[in-house]
């Protein structure tokens, strides 16, 4: 079983979280000065990385709170877990070279 | 108006609780009585509201069987008391809240629950709950919202050196889950 480190609630299986896709991603400030291209990558276009990458988590069928996860998408293996809004402690570039 | 409410509350899913002889595996499910549930989100909550403590941990459950309260997450607690309780509860919570954005919503119609106990049920449990209820993991007072197979459920461990759980589901799901856990029950009871 694949456990994931809830910031609020600990250790917990795997089934009572969602994915909610990739982390870190700021609306514009402005949309109606975007045009089409611009505005369709912010809307559609993500990140596939094979190694770590930052994603959205939500325990659903727990505390029911959103976080941000990095998860080694080569190994499955969660590197860390921290609350909305905050930042990771680690970087795919500090990652790198460990 | 209250009279309706209260007669349709008590149409319970499940049926009336019937006391009987636990089986070979020693695990009592018995569906619990009608009970009035209110659920609380507020984000600065203070202590305590009409006497429930609301700075517990995250997954604790506090108060007694008469009245309990369960913190599920930063902002979100679930309240059981007696069913003619609810509105003077409801009213008392409201007034020690007054000022904070709060919601507080009456769920009784939605929520059932199912008394299990026995030296043997966090096994039935574990049969559809990936939790570790080991004494660590999941010890008495604790209260988290977890699955139970396909359905979602509130489990409570109640405090006392005896395993006694809560199962807290949709009322939708309540034959589901009570079959679910009548399964596993009788599992338990053939693998020894």
């Amino acid at each position: 079983m694949l456990l994931i480190a809830c910031p609020y609630c600990g250790n917990r299986p795997e089934t009572e979280f969602r994915c909610g896709g990739q982390a870190h991603i700021a609306r514009p400030a402005d949309p109606t000065a975007l045009d089409d291209d611009a505005w369709s990558a912010h809307l559609f276009v993500r990140a596939n990385p094979r190694g770590i990458h930052a994603e959205r988590w939500c325990h659903a069928h727990g505390c029911g709170r959103w976080f941000n996860a990095l998860r080694d998408t080569v190994s499955d293996r969660f590197l860390e877990t921290y609350p909305v809004g905050a930042q990771p402690s680690r970087s795919i570039e500090t990652e790198a070279r460990a | 108006m209250l009279e309706v409410r209260y007669r349709t509350a008590r149409a319970l899913p499940l049926g009336r609780p019937e006391t009987t002889a636990p089986d070979r595996s020693g695990i009592l499910i018995r569906p619990a009585d009608a009970e009035a549930r209110l659920t609380l989100r507020v984000r600065d909550p203070g202590r305590s509201a009409a006497d429930l403590l609301l700075d517990r941990p995250i997954n604790t459950v506090a108060g007694d069987e008469g009245r309990w309260i369960a913190r599920l997450g930063p902002d979100e607690w679930l309240i059981g008391t007696a069913e003619y309780e609810a509105d003077a509860l409801a009213a008392t919570i409201a007034a020690d809240l007054a000022g904070k954005a709060h919601a507080l919503v009456d769920i009784s119609h939605r929520n059932v629950g199912i008394d299990l106990s026995g030296a043997h049920a966090a096994i039935a449990l574990n049969a559809g709950c990936p939790l570790d209820l080991g004494e660590a993991g999941f010890p008495e007072g604790s209260a988290t919202r977890t699955l139970l197979g396909k359905a979602e459920i509130v489990l409570i461990r109640r405090p006392g050196p005896s395993p006694r759980y809560r199962v807290e589901c949709w009322r939708s799901f309540a034959t589901y889950v009570h079959g679910f856990l009548q399964e596993a029950a009788f599992g338990v009871g053939h693998g020894e």
